[in-house]
């Protein structure tokens, strides 16, 4: 038996763009809530309208802002608000039905929260990812919950025969001032369905300074208490009666197949009920499983005992070569050739040749692995033509749909029950492990578990891209930056979805590299080509790790350079306070957003930079062995930097503190901003110090947290700050889960160079400040 | 047969001995608050506590701990509010919520041994639990509040 008194001995080492957004997209109509609620009537879809523009109705189904969808309200007066999108930790299963129990003057201790099951006709689009939520539904739900608010006044100006404009919604009941007359919300719920729906236009919103809840950050996320009791339900907790347990062994290189396999050991093993093999689709295989032997056991650790007993003849397929140091040698090559045009302002050859000086930069950001806690899992149930998943899905609208076309059944017969999600970062934008799991309960004819170890998890993933970025700044006389070159060389997610998909999509361009803030007279962006040799997939921030960790280092090299201070450098940089043009860019991404709610604003980076600065200290005097790194980066249409203080003792890197400063423009909840950008920071160092998945043979050369660590608690920094910048009147809510992690790497390895004098080029940092 | 006590309850197994008592209490006792989050004693998810000290299930066999007192989150307090419960609800610490089970375990075994860690013990006795979420700040100072009195 182990025991751990002491448990770093047992260590051991020591989302998303559709590709088919269009297609999916279609405007119908909501259905009502069944049940034993009293507002559920039928139930007419109307468009949002709002004081500014998202792209939330572009997205697959758009939204539907209906109260009789998201609102049910019990004669008990329990008020029951749905949450449609995904929790991965987020705390979006809080802060969107926060919005609406402002809105409607609900008390939120009597508001419980439903999970809705994949339904984008009903409830609008569920794709939890992009950084999203907030961003689409802060309008959508205040006008739901503002249309609930003004049924129950109007059912109780009825009851009492005044005119509506007498009575007010406050906290869980209405009231009627001028006869002292008050109504319970539960009282009133029965005749407030009959009321019809107002219209978006004539709604009356709350005046902002009568907000209890939005923006204030005092109440705890929904799950907490369950979460601390154990009861909260994930993915792998879900039990129905004749469940059967199983694992699957997978293709060990993309895109190979079995050729044959014997189970007769793995049938041996106490508990192993059965050995099948599981369909897969040819690569690439969009969402679709890789397929693999599967091994049905009556519980999940004889399921892995069996499968480490198989025996299974592979076909390796395409991809046996890929080997990751002679990849990264070929995209250095490409990197070093120019490339196609992506962005062209001005003349940069002639510049480059001009320029006084010439400081180059070539970063190297390889393969990286979600690794959320909870691996993939999924419990499926297929009857004849019907078929209920359970599982931990960002895409509950689109697991739903896959699942209907891979059993070829209609979607009205599939149910997506989402759980909670322990983790997702976009891994769980693909839902694979709840298509393995409907395939395997419909042979088996039982439900069954497909349980994901972490083996298979960083062997079988859809990872995040490996990419080279060269830099080429060419700066005159007085050390001003006039040209500027960036070409950025990687496999594309697109590889994913299509063969021979070889240059980065829009969407991968507008993450960092297109969209460059500086004020250079000329700039030119390059996309030389790279195939993709095993799957890729988002990862939260996606490209714009390796392009802020590119740009923001460049910056340092630059400071450095011209003796020029960081922030000073980064500032200069930045330029003037403008809104970004970018006439050359082709199909500019602006994260599905239109550009004139959310322009690239350089005032806005600029004051990031400035608070985190202010805040932190930047400047301040250091004991030796230490040193200051600045970045910032816009994403997700949030402007955020960060500052990081490194110390040296002994030769060995702690980080003391993190400063960070984030405008998301109107927010909800800041409480789980904070807690976003205190996790960011995690991840960033996490990325920036360890994480690397290498490739040799066509297989991934790591397993588990021994040989691919992330960040303990005992390597966090002792402080990380947050500061949030207070919205301006008008300014639309941006994106919070992702934008945090980009910055966080390039403020690292500044901070690094101003302690040590080194420069890193290459991440993970390893065993880079040894030497 | 091999008779298991769990949260005081009298359990039986007549399968595989060598059975992972993580994969017992999920998948055989109905216990899933213990989490599955690697196998191989690197992440800590799986922490439950055997006779006063933090242990990996996904390690331990079922045999490993007849004859003694096993203690998962389902057992911690009968009414949900150990200490260390009360303080990670006041300070919001979870994101996703999936390793906290585990570091709720971890630091209720710390703080038996140790009543009141230092800020470098609580690093330390933690630091064989993974949050990938990155909530650590918060468990850091969850098992200070817990130990000073929530
Ligand atoms: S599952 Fe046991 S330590 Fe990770
Ligand atoms: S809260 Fe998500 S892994 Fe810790």
């Amino acid at each position: 038996m182990n025991t751990l008194t002491n448990p770093n001995k047992l260590r051991g080492f020591e989302r998303h763009i559709k590709v088919d957004n269009v297609s999916r997209r279609s405007i119908l109509k909501g259905l009502g809530l069944a049940g034993g609620f009293v507002l559920a009537a039928p139930v007419m879809s109307r468009p949002g309208f709002a004081a500014y523009q998202t792209g939330a109705d572009k997205m697959p189904h758009g939204t539907v802002v209906d109260p009789r969808v998201f609102v049910s309200i019990a004669s008990d007066g329990t008020v029951t608000i749905v949450a449609h999108r995904a929790e991965m930790g987020t705390g979006v299963r809080t802060s969107l039905p926060m919005i609406v129990a402002e809105e409607m003057e609900a008390d939120w201790s009597r508001v419980r929260v439903q999970q809705a099951p994949g339904d984008e006709v009903k409830f609008g689009n569920q794709d939890t990812d992009g950084s999203r939520s907030t961003r689409h539904y802060l309008m959508p739900m205040r006008q739901i919950g503002a249309s609930a608010r003004t049924m129950l006044e109007a059912a109780a100006a009825k009851r009492w025969g005044v005119p509506a404009t007498e009575v007010k919604a406050v906290n869980h009941e209405v009231i009627h001032s001028a006869s002292g007359r008050r109504i319970g919300f539960g009282e009133l719920a029965a005749d407030a369905a009959k009321q019809s729906v107002p219209s978006v236009e004539g709604l009356k919103l709350k005046d902002p300074k009568d907000f209890r809840y939005l923006g204030k950050g005092q109440i705890g996320i929904v799950d907490l208490r369950d979460i601390t009791v154990g009861t909260a339900r994930y993915g792998a907790d879900v039990r129905l009666p004749g469940m059967k347990y199983a694992v699957i062994a997978r293709p060990p290189v993309t895109g190979g197949k079995v050729v044959s396999f014997d189970g007769a050991e793995a049938m041996k093993v106490s508990g192993v009920e059965k050995v099948i093999e599981v369909k897969g689709w040819p690569w690439p295989s969009k969402f679709q499983p890789l397929g693999g032997v599967a091994v049905i056991a009556r519980n999940t650790g004889a399921a892995i005992k069996g499968r480490d007993a198989l025996k299974i003849v592979w076909d390796d397929g395409p991809n046996s070569k890929y080997e990751s140091v002679a990849y990264r040698a070929e995209l250095e090559g490409a990197a070093r050739k120019p490339g196609l045009v992506v962005r062209k302002e001005g003349d940069v050859e002639t510049a480059l040749k001009g320029a006084d000086k010439v400081i180059v930069g070539e970063y190297y950001v390889p393969h990286h692995a979600h690794v959320s806690m909870e691996p993939p899992v999924a419990v499926a149930d297929v009857k004849g033509d019907k078929a209920e998943i359970w599982a931990p899905v960002q895409s509950a609208g689109g697991t739903r749909e896959d699942v209907a076309k891979t059993l070829g059944i209609p979607q009205e017969n599939v149910t997506v029950n989402v759980t909670l999600l322990g983790g997702g970062f976009g891994r769980k934008s693909k839902c694979d492990f709840a298509l393995e799991a409907a395939l395997l309960s419909k042979e088996l004819g039982a439900p069954v578990q497909v349980q994901w170890t972490r083996e298979d998890d960083v062997r079988n993933g859809f990872l995040h891209t490996v990419s080279v970025e060269r830099i080429e700044a060419g700066l005159d006389k007085n050390g001003k930056v006039t040209a500027w070159r960036h070409r950025s060389v990687a496999p594309s997610i697109a590889s994913t979805f299509a063969a021979g998909a070889v240059h980065q999509a829009p969407f991968e361009l507008g993450m960092g590299l297109v969209d460059m803030p500086f004020e250079i007279a000329n700039v030119q962006c390059e996309n030389p080509e790279a195939a993709a040799r095993t799957r890729i997939g988002w990862f939260r921030s996606v490209s714009n790790i390796p392009r802020a960790f590119a740009v923001q280092s460049m910056v340092g090299e630059l400071a450095h350079a011209t003796g020029r201070d960081q922030k000073t450098m980064l500032l200069e940089l930045i330029g003037s306070p403008r809104i970004l043009k970018l006439d050359s860019v082709k199909d500019l991404w602006n994260y599905g957003e239109p550009y004139d709610s959310y322009p690239i604003d350089t005032a806005r980076l600029r004051k990031v930079v400035e608070l985190v600065a202010d805040k932190g200290g930047w400047g301040r005097s250091v004991p030796k062995g230490h040193g200051l790194g600045i970045a910032a980066h816009r994403s997700f249409v949030s402007y955020i930097a960060t500052m990081v203080e490194v110390a040296f003792d002994n030769g060995k890197l702690t980080v003391p503190r993190v400063d960070t400063a984030i405008d998301c423009g109107a927010y909800v909840n800041p409480e789980r901003i904070q807690a976003q950008m205190e996790g960011a920071v995690i991840m960033g160092l996490s990325f920036a110090k360890h994480g690397e998945i290498t490739f040799k043979d066509g297989k991934v050369q790591q397993g588990n947290f021994d040989d691919f660590p992330v960040l303990r608690i005992d390597e966090s920094p002792a402080v990380t700050n947050v500061y949030i910048v207070p919205p301006g009147p008008d300014t639309p809510p941006s994106g919070v889960g992702e934008p945090g992690v980009p910055p966080v790497a390039p403020a690292l390895i500044n901070a690094i160079f101003a302690a040590t004098g080194k420069r890193i080029r290459a991440l993970p940092i390893g065993k880079q400040l040894e030497a | 047969m091999i008779k298991l006590k769990i949260n005081g309850q009298e359990r039986n197994w007549d399968g595989d001995p060598d059975l992972p008592l993580l994969w017992f209490l999920r998948d055989e006792a109905g216990l899933t608050g213990t989490k599955y989050g690697c196998g191989q004693a690197l992440c800590g998810a799986c922490t439950v506590i055997v006779d006063k000290q933090a242990v990996r299930a996904c390690i331990t066999s079922v045999s490993d701990v007849v004859g003694r007192e096993v203690t998962t989150i389902e057992g911690l307090h009968p009414t949900g509010d150990h200490p260390v419960q009360k303080a990670w609800r006041q300070l919001n610490v979870p994101q996703c919520g999936y390793c906290q089970v585990g570091q709720i375990m971890q630091a209720a075994a710390l703080l038996i041994e140790n009543p009141k860690p230092t800020h470098d013990q609580i690093r330390e006795a933690m630091a064989g639990n993974i949050c990938r979420c990155g909530t650590y700040q918060r468990i850091a100072n969850a098992v200070h509040l817990a130990s000073t009195g929530v």
